[in-house]
């Protein structure tokens, strides 16, 4: 018997996400919306009596003081109910995993109540207010379903259809005897290149028979560029130069030449680890979640969160997640409805979804979020970036990852497997199409926090009782890379059929290579394997052996005792071919801008600051739990009122010791359409600025780098890649800071009529510092008028990809450059200035330049500034005002020095690159003199804050 | 003396539950995170402790609403052992979810209960979740022992649930501990000040005897300098009056 429950707020209350939806509808241009309500519907495959149906009614489902119910059977009117009243209703489509149902059927039965099989959820609304046919259609297809997970019910609903049962047939690729066409076609449903493809038919020809599916379809995964950065590894010519393997020749190389006996264990692992306080260790890990967050902004951002977390839970044998931090490219948010292409989520619909994804998951795990950026491009339309990184803590002696022995069990723990993300990473590794949205909706999936916070929590347990010998995460690939991956040195026996499933129906390989969410495997001993599981009971996790590890170096998977793939763990991991590849790099030239120096500059200044890049996210930052765990010391918002924006974040992972773990990041997408070299250098520096201005120094940094690039199959955009992970390198040695992990995600590209719209190359450099001392750190906010006003580093005529040139239309060509050597002597000055605490506030000098550094310094502060520019340091001669005020060349601080301590400030400044260039005033005016002394901007504090926070004020 | 034991209770979802620990181990006390699972197999009594927590989280993911499906584990699993706990004149304390646990399984606000629950803790107004420090003002009349001395604090709030929503009729006999001020102590104001829109600004609420306390704001999120959102900006200074509330409890405990 089907039930349906409906919940409404009771009518005196009022009903917020009606209210948000009104809102919504009205932002879409329709304006005819008077009011909006929202129920939430349960479905209940269940056989009850009345009165056990009333209790889960009152008792559970509906709040008695709030709420009121309605029990039926059906699901009563659609459409449009009245003159002006139209309800919609929206459940999830069939073989989507309704995060809700496991936690109903577990509070049903608190109850007392056994006879419910199955619960659904769906949502109701009703809407209010003259609509047509086409407008009502279009508030369904723009804010209440997403095809891809939802539809919106019109008929009787099949809320319960009935898994089918699969039936083992073993199923054989025919490779050997296949002809030309054959092979290409085999080679397009797998993902595989000519060159793959003829290593495995090779490798195939040796055993003398055909490979089954799952044998291909793990080739095809542990193959994929997601899994083994077949790019990053590849032969590059570029030019007269040969490179053999980019990453070992850039960003392992720094690593290796600083080595650096902090660094514990790198670019191995899944995360990389380095030596915190002798006695604990941190780990880092920052993911990319781009294409699934493009079609289904919500699961595939929360996924995203997930999979960085748990990349930190399998890192050495097993880390406590500590911080996320979380970087995202859109499109404008104010982008045109009718320019936007076929098939493509309009940015503000992908913003809200990814923000809400990833807050709720990681709201719901505990980690705070301290730190991050968002930057809009219209090139990131159609394929928004999605990083979300994790910050670790684990003992520093458990800081290696793990080696099991050969008879050591496999124990697969956490969620059930479903036909979730099959298919993940071949689709993360191609390119976005119209069609994405239609074919790709299996490689999507809605995650459940809860599932992995348990997971986490009984993890630690069984860490701290040493009862596994090693750990890792299911990602992409899903068991085929985790166990394929794991298994490399010894070799494997696994029994798919015991793979606990969310539904019946999956095959054999579909279980191999599901990439459903929350689940992490161990290795595990014979003789702990009791108390693990029971361990694992108590906290309601379910783990599962599923096969030994061997000592014979093949992949053998077994389904009902049938043997479905027999691989040498040799051809697996080191059977691919070596690919090459060709890049070149030509100097884009942009117009030089031409226009007058504007006579009041005032007005540029609030137009910078209410750019969508520049402007407060402060509506993003507190919709996030930024103080859980109780660590935090230097938080994303700080200021008179906590508003103002805060350089680096900064927590104290050990409650009851002062030392401190800084992290920043750095990225400017814009600098990479004039030179993806500067680009990286930049955000290296722009990172490292940021770690400095808050009180730390480049003694414990270390750095990660995620590449978001367009088709690296284009010799072009490979040279874009190449130089700037050249750049990574050579900022690196310099600094001092060595790489210890990264990723890479390339074919971030949209096929739109023909036409390949590439997002912009993309570096994120994210970095972790140690501080001694958390008592010394420094926020950005003004803190007392009549206070100096130093600037430390040197301004250049560097305004190419800065957001100056973007208010005027341009782009330009003079990129910020960066002199590593003399940065690094002046943040190591500077570094020495804030240890002796002759620092009142810092702030690094960013987009927008001195111009929108002093304004957030000041409004941050309460606090007004008189400064003059003619006191500047420059690097080069430069003769306009605006130029100077706007440039945003590296490495420069402003800083905030009392009076008394000029003298000592300055000696340990040392240099002619630093020098005061005003005052801190209590006039709540920000006011600025040009090179010739004339007044060139006065403006309210308090009006450049209001520009500053409007754009992002939903 | 022995030390006084406080049981911080984990459930599914339970994520404040190390630094509430570690604020009353610093208030003098020891901690056990018990999981619920292990009370109800009775692996663990309830009355071996003086204090119980319930902290901070998303407990079963505040799955159907914020708190409800624990708040039922409670009432029908634990009903008895602890009412037997609080006749024995054990200390409650809920912090965020653990007020909506509290709430919801109709321990809150306790004696006035009668049948029909009349208070409830719904979505916030701006449909947010919202992390952002908050000024509170302590009722004089409560019977609060949680919050003896303490007139004004300065809390963190992160929540999406934290409105109070209560019939009218039962305002006057609610034992309010807790409201959201402004930064002068006024009562009479709106949102950010009052984060989520509660019925007059209430923050927190007691039962009759002062010894079951629940608040939507983190006093564990408040107990050291550099907690406070202002530490850099005038240092020296006194930031920690989150402590007071666990320091309050086990003096309380300790005198018994």
């Amino acid at each position: 018997m089907l039930y349906r429950v409906e919940i409404w707020l009771k009518n005196n209350l009022q009903d917020v996400r009606g209210l948000s939806l009104v809102k919504d509808i009205y932002d879409l241009g329709i304006t005819t919306i008077s009011n909006s309500r929202v129920a939430d519907i349960y479905w209940l495959d269940a056989d009850l009596e009345p009165h056990d149906l009333a209790l889960i009614c009152h008792s559970l489902l509906a709040d008695p003081v709030a709420q009121e119910v309605r029990c039926g059977t059906t699901s009563g009117d659609k459409g449009k109910i009245g003159l002006n009243c139209h309800i919609v209703e929206v459940a999830y489509n069939a073989g989507v995993t309704d995060p809700v149902e496991d936690t109903i059927k577990k509070a049903v039965l608190d109850l007392g109540i056994r006879k419910v099989k199955g619960v659904k959820t769906a949502r109701r609304y009703l809407i209010e207010g003259q609509l047509d046919e086409y407008q009502l259609e279009t508030i369904c297809n723009r804010l209440l379903v997403n095809p891809i997970i939802q539809h919106r019910v019109t008929v009787e609903p099949k809320i319960f259809p009935v898994s089918p049962q699969y039936e083992f047939k073993l199923k054989n690729i025919s490779i050997l005897d296949a002809d030309e066409v054959g092979l290409a076609e085999i080679g397009r449903r797998f993902g595989f290149t000519n060159d793959e493809l003829r290593a495995i038919t090779n490798y195939f020809s040796c055993q003398g028979r055909n490979p089954t599916d799952a044998e291909l379809e793990t080739l095809a995964q542990t193959w994929s560029e997601h899994c083994v950065h077949k790019t990053f590894k590849s032969r590059i010519k570029f030019g007269d130069m040969a490179i053999d393997n980019l990453l070992e020749s850039t960003i392992m190389k720094a690593t290796e030449e600083l080595n650096k006996p902090w660094c514990l264990s790198v670019f191995k692992d899944n995360a990389g680890v380095i030596d915190f306080d002798g006695r604990w260790a941190l780990c880092f890990k920052v993911e990319t979640h781009n294409h699934p967050s493009a079609i289904e902004p919500y699961g595939g951002a929360s996924t995203g969160i997930g999979g960085a977390v748990r990349d930190v839970l399998g890192t050495g044998l097993g880390a406590k997640p500590i911080l996320n931090t979380d970087v995202f490219c859109f499109g404008p948010p104010d982008f045109s409805y009718d320019k936007l292409p076929r098939g493509v989520l309009h940015p503000r619909r992908v913003f809200k979804g990814v923000r809400a994804g990833v807050a709720d998951y990681a709201n719901r795990l505990g980690i705070p979020t301290l730190n991050g950026a968002i930057l809009f491009d219209e090139q990131y339309i159609a394929n928004p970036l999605v990083f979300c990184g994790t910050l670790g803590l684990l003992p520093k002696d458990l800081s290696q990852r793990g080696q099991q022995k050969p008879g050591d069990l496999v124990v697969l723990a956490g969620g059930r497997t479903g036909r979730d993300g099959v298919h993940g990473v071949t689709f993360a590794s191609e390119p976005l199409t119209a069609e994405s949205v239609t074919v790709s909706y299996s490689a999507v999936q809605i995650g459940n926090p809860i599932v992995e916070k348990r997971l986490i929590d009984v993890i630690l347990q069984a860490r701290e009782r040493g009862l596994y010998s090693r750990i890792t995460d299911c990602g992409g690939g899903g068991l085929s890379s985790a166990v394929g991956e794991m298994a490399a040195e010894t070799g494997v026996r696994v029994y798919l059929d015991r793979v606990p499933l969310k539904y019946a129906g999956l095959s054999y390989t579909e279980i191999w290579i599901s990439e459903s969410q929350e689940r992490m495997i161990l290795a595990v001993p014979t003789d702990n394997i009791e108390e693990l599981l029971t361990l694992f009971a108590a906290e309601g996790v379910e783990a599962t052996v599923i096969g030994e590890f061997t000592n014979d170096r093949r992949l053998q998977l077994f389904y009902q005792e049938n043997l479905v793939c027999d691989l040498s763990m040799e051809f697996l991991h080191k059977g691919r071919p070596e690919i090459e590849k060709e890049a070149v790099w030509k100097q884009p030239q942009y117009t030089e801008p031409e226009f007058a120096q504007p006579q009041d500059l005032g007005k540029d200044l609030l137009q910078i600051l209410a750019s969508w890049n520049v402007c407060s996210k402060e509506w993003v930052i507190r919709q996030y739990d930024h103080e859980v765990q109780g660590t935090s010391v230097l938080k994303p918002l700080v200021g008179e009122n906590n508003d103002g924006p805060g350089d680096a974040a900064i927590i104290k992972p050990i409650l009851d010791s002062d030392m401190g773990v800084i992290v920043s990041n750095g990225i400017n997408h814009k600098y990479g359409k004039i030179s993806p070299y500067w680009m990286a250098a930049s955000a290296v520096d722009e990172a490292l600025r940021q770690i400095i201005a808050v009180g730390g120094n480049l003694k414990k940094v270390a750095l990660l780098d995620n590449f978001s690039w367009g088709d690296t199959n284009q010799p072009d955009i490979l040279g874009a890649l190449a130089l700037a992970a050249q750049a990574c390198y050579d900022m690196a040695i310099i600094y001092g800071t060595p790489f210890i992990s990264g990723k890479d995600s390339l074919n971030n590209e949209f096929e739109l009529e023909g036409k390949i719209i590439s997002i912009p190359h993309t570096l994120l450099i994210s970095a972790i510092g140690v501080m001694e001392d958390v008592n010394r750190a420094i926020s950005m906010d003004f803190k007392q008028a009549g206070d100096l006003i130093y600037i430390v580093g040197t301004t250049q005529n560097e305004l190419g990809g800065s957001e100056y040139f973007k208010t005027h239309g341009f782009i330009g060509n003079r990129v910020p450059k960066v002199n590593p050597q003399l940065a690094k002597e002046m943040m190591d000055k500077l570094s020495k200035a804030t240890e002796k605490g002759l620092v009142r506030a810092c702030h690094d000098l960013s987009e927008g330049g001195l111009g929108v550094a002093l304004a957030e310094m000041a409004f941050a502060g309460g606090l007004g500034a008189t400064v003059y520019l003619e006191h500047i340091p420059l690097g080069e001669p430069i003769k306009r005002d605006d130029f100077i005020l706007f440039s945003e060349s590296n490495s420069r601080f402003l800083v905030e020095v009392m009076p008394e301590n000029k003298t000592e400030f300055e000696e340990i400044m040392n240099t002619a690159n630093s020098a005061t260039i005003g005052q801190v005033t209590d006039a709540k005016m920000l006011e600025i003199y040009g090179m010739n002394g004339r007044k060139v901007m006065a403006e309210s504090i308090g009006e450049l804050k209001r520009a500053w926070q409007k754009p992002l004020c939903w | 003396m022995s030390k006084i034991k406080t049981l911080i209770l984990r459930a599914p979802g339970t994520n404040c539950d190390v630094e509430t620990a570690f604020a009353f181990q610093q208030a003098g006390a020891t901690t056990s995170l018990v999981h619920i699972g292990k009370l109800i197999c009775h692996e663990e009594q309830l009355c071996d402790y003086q204090i119980m927590v319930i902290p901070g989280g998303f407990t079963y993911g505040d799955d159907i609403s914020a708190g409800k499906v624990l708040a039922n584990e409670l009432r029908l699993k634990l009903g008895e052992d602890i009412e037997k706990f609080m006749d024995k004149g054990g200390l409650i304390l809920g912090i965020c979810n653990g007020f909506q646990v509290l709430v919801k399984a109709g321990i809150l606000p306790g004696s006035l209960q009668t049948g029909q629950p009349m208070l409830t803790l719904m979505t916030n107004d701006s449909g947010k979740f919202e992390c952002r420090w908050v000024y509170l003002s302590v009722s004089k009349e409560s019977p609060c022992v949680f919050t003896k001395g303490i007139e004004l604090m300065y809390l963190p709030v992160a929540h999406a649930e934290g409105k109070v929503v209560a019939d009218p009729a039962i305002l006057p006999k609610l034992n309010v501990v807790l409201y959201y001020t402004d930064e002068s102590g006024n009562r009479k104001v709106g949102y950010p000040y009052n984060p989520n829109g509660s019925i007059a600004n209430i923050a927190g609420i007691c039962d009759a005897s002062g010894r079951v306390f629940a608040l939507m704001p983190h006093p564990e999120r408040c107990i050291r300098d550099t907690q406070h959102p202002q530490w850099t900006r005038q240092k020296p200074g006194k930031y920690e009056n989150g402590f007071q509330i666990f320091l309050n409890a086990v003096r309380w405990a300790q005198s018994l």
